[in-house]
């Protein structure tokens, strides 16, 4: 089975993604980890204008048989969540990258991007 | 220790499940999604492997006395073809094993069938050939686990399915009925079909010989595959009890009144708990399960804390999921029985969060 690996975001082991749109980071999971947790049922977001530090967990998404925590791919202030996960968690599994995202970061710092798996690496660790 | 593998163990991986350990079998979890295969055994027919169930058969004069004196029920009220559902105990009325008996028909050459959950085949194997010699009983004992295939096809399209496989006469099988049928398909397989099962649904499940499992599995290519993900999603929804998990009797040890099985328990007959039983069943119980639905956002499961009020720990979690019928958060465990009654708001810990939830009667979903 391949896995969608998009070429514009880079990615943590821990299967999250980050996606650079003017100035701010997008982050979600991987379709990779959706398709390995199966359905899911529940996702758990910080708060609007919460401080997220690189690596940290910033909260939890629990399918019909797992939990896992998030974490974040870059530091910084988040500046939305996809509220609408709230009502349709099976979005992750529809659209891991697209309506699926799960928030949106201020970073404190776009340089830590580059410390990021690149598609060909995170390819490799799923293939 | 090598996992026991279920005979089909190939042809599920085959069909691109992923697989879990339990009770020692390497078993399907999910196949497709766990969320499709719920709703088809809610709305059309699903098909589960359950060969990792204990198979133990009883034969001989004295097979009746030894069913009797080692399950919580009356099977002397079993007539050949039937079946019911009971609790193996121990002296102290500790709830063992949960169990479905089947009086077999007249044409089986075993007298009685036992399934007792998964690993718990030799335990069992080794209680009734023990009890036999300590009281001088004459009954033949066999293990037929590792000999044997089960299949539960549950869903309101199962019974269908089955009369296509077996023919007519199993159309009119009642609930807890049983009787051996031949496998149209191959003209010479012969199974023990019985309308029984765990998901709370119609449906009928399959006993053959491990041989004729590709054949038995075949037949119901019109059932989806199920794995153990969709049974425990359809078995919380129904109320029903997991070994090992709902019950343990050392993780979590239970009576039958406690469990809620109390109707499973005659005690005008002769039992090994009995005597404990009927001073429990006098007492009355400190403890219920019960079950309960979040009110507040989060999944329940397995272990979480039940508090109340003033946060103090009155109980645990022992099953839980997101009911994917009802799109609710669901849960059961016990409680002591001032908070059990339906209606009662109590709060389960997730993650460090107390969680509202109201106790609510089972099962979470009608009968069909």
């Amino acid at each position: 089975m391949t896995f969608d690996v998009p070429d514009d975001c880079g990615y943590l082991e821990t299967h999250e993604w980050a996606r650079e749109q003017d100035g701010l980071v997008r982050v979600g999971i991987t379709d990779f980890a959706q398709d390995e947790l199966g359905d899911v049922v529940f996702v758990e977001l910080p708060d609007e204008g919460d401080d997220l530090d690189a690596d940290a967990t910033f909260g939890v998404v629990e399918s019909i048989k797992a939990v896992s925590d998030l974490y974040s791919p870059v530091s910084g202030t988040v500046t939305a969540v996809n509220e609408e996960l709230f009502d349709r968690p099976e979005l992750v599994n529809e659209d891991p990258f697209g309506d699926g995202w799960m928030l949106e970061l201020d970073p404190a710092d776009l340089g830590e991007m580059e410390d990021l798996l690149s598609p060909e690496a995170y390819r490799e660790q799923t293939g | 220790m090598a996992l026991r593998k279920p005979p089909l163990r190939e042809a599920h991986a085959e069909r691109g499940a992923t697989f879990t350990e339990f009770g020692g079998w390497d078993m399907p979890v999910e196949f497709d999604s766990i969320r499709a295969e719920h709703s088809a055994v809610r709305e059309a027919a699903g098909i589960f492997d359950v060969s990792h169930m204990g198979q133990i058969e009883v034969t001989g004069p004295d097979s009746e006395t030894l069913m009797q004196r080692l399950t919580s029920n009356d099977v002397s009220a079993l007539d050949p073809g039937e079946a019911q559902y009971g609790v193996i105990t121990d002296e102290d009325g500790i709830i063992l094993d949960d169990t479905v008996t089947y009086c077999l028909p007249e044409s089986h050459p075993a007298d009685y069938l036992f399934v007792p959950n998964a690993g718990h085949d030799e335990q069992m194997h080794g209680r009734w050939t023990g009890y036999r010699d300590d009281h001088d009983l004459d009954a033949v004992v066999e293990n037929a686990t590792d000999d044997t295939a089960m299949f539960a096809v549950q869903g309101p399209d199962a019974v269908g399915l089955a009369v296509e496989a077996f023919g007519g006469m199993v159309r009119d099988l009642s609930r807890f009925e049983a009787t051996l049928a031949t496998l149209e398909a191959t003209g010479e397989v012969e199974c023990l079909v019985a309308r029984t099962g765990y998901t709370g649904e119609d449906g009928v499940e399959v006993v053959c010989p491990a041989r004729a499992a590709a054949a038995v599995y075949d037949a119901f290519a019109d059932a989806e595959p199920c794995g153990l993900g969709a049974r425990d999603t359809l078995r919380i929804e129904a109320g029903f009890l997991l070994s090992g998990q709902d019950f343990d009797p050392e993780e979590n040890p239970r009576t039958p009144y406690e469990a809620g099985l109390g109707w499973t328990v005659k005690l005008d007959t002769e039992f090994v708990g009995r005597d404990a039983l009927e001073a429990a069943e006098a007492e009355g119980v400190d403890e219920k399960f019960v079950g309960f639905r979040l009110l507040d956002r989060g999944v329940p499961r397995h272990g979480y804390d039940i508090v109340n009020t003033e946060g103090t720990i009155v109980g645990e979690v022992t099953s839980g999921t997101m009911s994917p019928t009802l799109g609710e958060p669901v849960g059961m465990g016990y409680v002591p029985v001032e908070y059990a009654d339906p209606g009662t708001v109590v709060r389960v810990v997730v993650r460090g969060q107390q969680k509202r939830a109201r106790v609510q009667p089972l099962p979470f979903l009608d009968k069909p």
